[in-house]
């Protein structure tokens, strides 16, 4: 049986890269006496898949994982023993069974969205909406990718698909679920400052990081913005469930099921 | 939410943050207003190390077992994180709070090896405590020192305020007590160490000072504090089934060296090899009961969710219910798919056997640690393991599909000879061979055999028989090597056989530390204030400034090293007393240069001294005292 979990990841955590959360995650099954099903062979292992990973230094409402269990009790049941088991900055939002036809997480990710909001203070940008819904509205977003191998010059417009100020009371209407989590420090008062949020291409082939994005933004605004004074969190996971051709329909992850 | 010591940008900016946030699985949480003793407990190496210590995990687990202390770890910040919180004069922290431990009441320092003996300045100095004990207020938390290299804590006896002797389950309540009273009372930090220093197995080194001869050597060693003790009995748990354990040990997020769940079976070895120095200080033998054993596995199986377990011992071999233990944990291990692994088995049809089932024979290779490469100088370190034996178990265990065998030796072993280093490489050849000759040609799996003999330098280290033997120069360790790599390539089957040796000049400077005086201490200091830290770590072992601040404070390494000493020479540590006596392991010097070999604790008894702590192997049935 395929069941899907989505966690939120925050606080100190974020310092916790993709592959030790892996094997967190292994750990804290065994530790919650779940049933996981394991690899033949003479070294079985847990089987386990993320969606997409998640850099170091950002924090997420919208990570998923999917596992194979032999029994289970329930869901729920599930959730709450995983939960009892989890450190300050690790939480289990909601898990469902999955059907056997569903393709595994990681292969289903196609778009993600962020926020981006300053860690101290508000954005140092006049007309800062104006300015972003400008940087949004141009025709193409030129960006030169430099990978070891290659320079590739890209079109990030093509693979941005929602790029917004948002003001913080949208905010917690969103994650209502987990607002007490985005509040790590109350002194800062972050939820009544502005953020910028987008949803962009997070499949494999397109995978666009905020970062750059909000780079080139800051670039178009003519301000220096260092990537240590912004905190990036990843809000949801989505796939898309058009069909070739048709427009793009993105849904969480969680609810495509 | 706890606040973070380091700002995120540093935390960016540094090599595996994770080493620096605490939080993880099972660490501690207390509330700061119901804690009156605050403890900061340090392995001074990065936290991949520190980590993986169990002496460690023991006492983190028994201080915060008790409400009103709260112990917190803290690890040496790698040198990255080191350069930033010296430029931006960022006092070092407790995991846990995250708070400076500059403000708490104790410091422990646990002395695993000598070659952290700069770490331990650099902890100090980040932590924004004076590194000289003399120069600490009432302020400062008390610096105290742990672990195997305290027995002989004299090289580093100015940086420390006190040293806990022994084994740390038995004294550290009365110590806090003590603390607690002195505090409550207004006493000083002065009057709090006079007190300390009446509780058995604690040393305060400002109490003593050491007088020498004219030759260097220590006349005697002079009290400054009347009523501070003669002589430091280590402390010692007779009762190892009843004494406190971890149930819930620290689960680190990032992989660290000892991944896996430690099972402390015994203490304490009967082999009583003579250069080997864990195995006179833990004397004597004492096993763990079967069933605490096995009601600890699936304890700490289930609260950390490792996906390993391990034995832990000197010899695991020699624990007497070992068979019980390894069918219940092969048992449950299978069903839950955690994997065991088993240092410190002697390789033999039992062992192999348990091995079979529990790892993968074609990618797991086995162990033999022969240390002299003739049964002349086996006999003389009184390493009780023969040419027969080591050829029977190799045939074996390639009968049973292993292909890969480590050999561990030393070099510069008292009476060592070049026949001696000779037989290194003969020895390979015949294991190799021995492959050959059990292995008929088409069932040899990847078609060879594989033979790593790796040598390390031979260093003697305080309360062992070798105390007393001169260690070689670096330059006759390097000509050792040579002559073993030469005997190697002469071997018929030397392409079978791969040799790996050490650098020599770390193992000079710890043959210094392991058997220096008071004097050492300011050469240690001299050497980290011109930069030298994580010594053991070769990319930062800085050879010629060593060399420098030795000159410098005009101490002859030779003098520590190379020197033969007499029979009656009074030594450093020689106050210190671990329950072996000083004429045991004069007798047992004497028979090694004879090349005499002396039975192990359960065929006779040597009369090393430790009986008198009344329990373990020496009042096992059938072992009377000599």
């Amino acid at each position: 049986m395929k069941i899907r979990m989505k966690f939120a990841k925050y606080g100190s955590i974020k310092f916790i890269g993709h592959l030790d959360m892996m094997r967190f995650f292994q750990k804290a099954i065994r530790r919650s006496g779940i049933d996981i099903r394991y690899s033949e062979g003479f070294s079985p292992h847990q089987i386990m898949s993320f969606a997409a990973p998640l850099g170091v230094g950002i924090e997420s409402l919208g990570e998923y994982l999917d596992i194979e269990v032999n029994t289970l009790t329930s869901t729920a049941e599930m959730v709450s023993a995983l939960n009892d088991t989890m450190v300050e900055g690790v939480q289990i939002l909601d898990a469902c069974i999955l059907p056997d036809t569903v393709k595994n997480a990681m292969a289903s990710v196609a778009a993600a969205s962020y926020q981006i909001h300053l860690k101290e203070g508000d954005f140092p940008i006049p007309d800062f909406a104006e300015k972003l819904s400008d940087f949004y509205a141009q025709e193409q977003i030129p960006y030169t990718k430099e990978t070891k191998k290659s320079i590739l010059e890209m079109d990030l417009k093509q693979g941005i698909y929602n790029m917004q100020v948002k003001e913080t009371q949208v905010l917690t209407d969103i994650m209502s679920a987990v607002a007490a989590v985005l509040i790590t420090n109350p002194d800062e008062k972050r939820l009544s400052l502005p953020c910028i949020q987008m949803t962009v291409d997070a499949s494999s082939s397109g995978n666009i990081k905020p970062t750059v994005v909000f780079e080139k933004f800051c670039e178009f605004a003519g301000c220096k913005i260092p990537s240590s004074r912004i905190q990036v969190t990843r809000l949801e996971t989505y796939t898309n469930l058009a069909k070739e051709g048709e427009v793009r329909r993105l849904v969480p992850l969680l609810s495509m099921i | 939410m706890r606040k973070l010591a380091l700002r995120d940008d540093i935390l960016m900016h540094v090599e595996k943050p994770a080493r620096y946030i605490g939080g993880e699985v099972n660490s501690v949480m207390k509330d700061k207003k119901q804690i009156d003793v605050r403890f900061a407990m340090c392995f001074p190496d990065v936290y991949e190390i520190g980590m993986s210590h169990l002496g460690i995990q023991i006492l983190y687990s028994m201080f915060n077992s008790w409400d009103d202390v709260w112990c917190e770890r803290v690890y040496s910040p790698w040198t990255d994180l080191d350069q930033i919180m010296r430029r931006e004069k960022i006092a070092l922290f407790g995991l846990e709070s995250q708070d400076p431990i500059r403000d708490m009441d104790f410091l422990g320092i646990t002395l695993q090896y000598e070659m952290c003996y700069t770490n331990i300045l650099q902890i100090l100095d980040l932590a924004q405590i004076p590194v000289l004990a003399k120069d600490r207020d009432a302020s400062m938390p008390v610096v105290i020192g742990g672990g195997p290299c305290s027995y002989n804590p004299e090289p580093i006896a100015d940086f420390f305020d006190l040293f806990y002797i022994g084994e740390g389950e038995t004294q550290y309540r009365p110590l806090l007590d003590w603390y607690l009273e002195n505090r409550k009372k207004g006493g000083s930090r002065l009057d709090f160490l006079k007190g300390a220093a009446k509780i058995p197995g604690i040393y305060v080194p400002q109490f003593y000072e050491e007088v020498y001869h004219e030759d260097g050597t220590v006349k005697e060693r002079r009290k400054l504090y009347d009523q501070a003790p003669d002589t430091i009995l280590k402390e010692i748990v007779m009762d190892v089934s009843h004494t406190h354990y971890p149930d819930k040990p620290v689960v680190p997020f990032i992989k660290v060296t000892q991944d896996r769940v430690v099972l402390e079976i015994q203490r304490g070895c009967i082999r009583g090899c003579r250069f080997c120095q864990a195995g006179q200080l833990y004397r004597p033998v004492r096993e763990r009961d079967v069933d605490m054993l096995k009601t600890y596995a699936a304890k700490m199986l289930a609260n950390t969710g490792h996906e390993e377990i391990s034995l832990s011992s000197l010899s695991s071999s020699d624990y007497s219910q070992l068979n019980e233990l390894l069918d219940f944990l092969i048992e449950d291990c299978d069903r839950k798919h955690i994997n065991i692994s088993l240092p410190s088995l002697r390789i033999d049809a039992f062992s192999l056997d348990v091995m079979s089932k529990v790892q993968d024979v074609k990618k797991s290779s086995l162990t033999f640690a022969p240390e002299a490469g003739s049964q002349r100088l086996r006999d003389v370190i009184n390493k009780g393991l023969t040419e027969e034996v080591i050829l029977k178990g190799a045939a074996l265990a390639f009968e049973g599909g292993w292909t890969r065998v480590k050999l561990y030796f030393m070099l510069g072993l008292p009476t060592e000879t070049a026949e001696d280093i000779r037989g290194i490489g003969e020895l390979s050849n015949k294991i190799a061979a021995t492959f050959f000759d059990t292995v008929p040609k088409e069932k040899r799996v990847n078609g060879r055999v594989q033979i790593v003999t790796s040598t390390s330098f031979f260093i003697p280290k305080p309360f062992t028989p070798f105390q007393w033997a001169p260690m070689c120069t670096k330059e006759e360790f390097l000509d050792k090597a040579h002559q073993t790599r030469q005997g190697i390539m002469e071997q018929l089957n030397q392409k079978s056989i791969k040799y790996n040796w050490h650098e020599a000049d770390v193992s000079v400077l710890e043959g210094v530390f392991a058997r220096g005086d008071r004097r050492v201490g300011q050469a240690i200091l001299t050497a980290y204030t011109r930069g030298c830290m994580f010594d053991s770590w070769s990319e930062s072992f800085h050879n010629d400034v060593w060399l420098e601040s030795f000159a410098d404070c005009g101490l002859d390494i030779g003098f520590y090293t190379t020197r033969e000493r007499a029979d009656d020479e009074i030594f450093p540590w020689d106050f210190i007393d671990c329950g072996v006596t000083r004429q045991f392991l004069l007798r047992e010097w004497q028979k090694a240069q004879e090349g005499t070999t002396s039975p192990n604790c359960r065929n006779k008894c040597q009369g090393c001294g430790a009986r008198r702590f009344g329990g373990g192997v020496c009042y096992e049935e059938g072992n009377e005292e000599t």
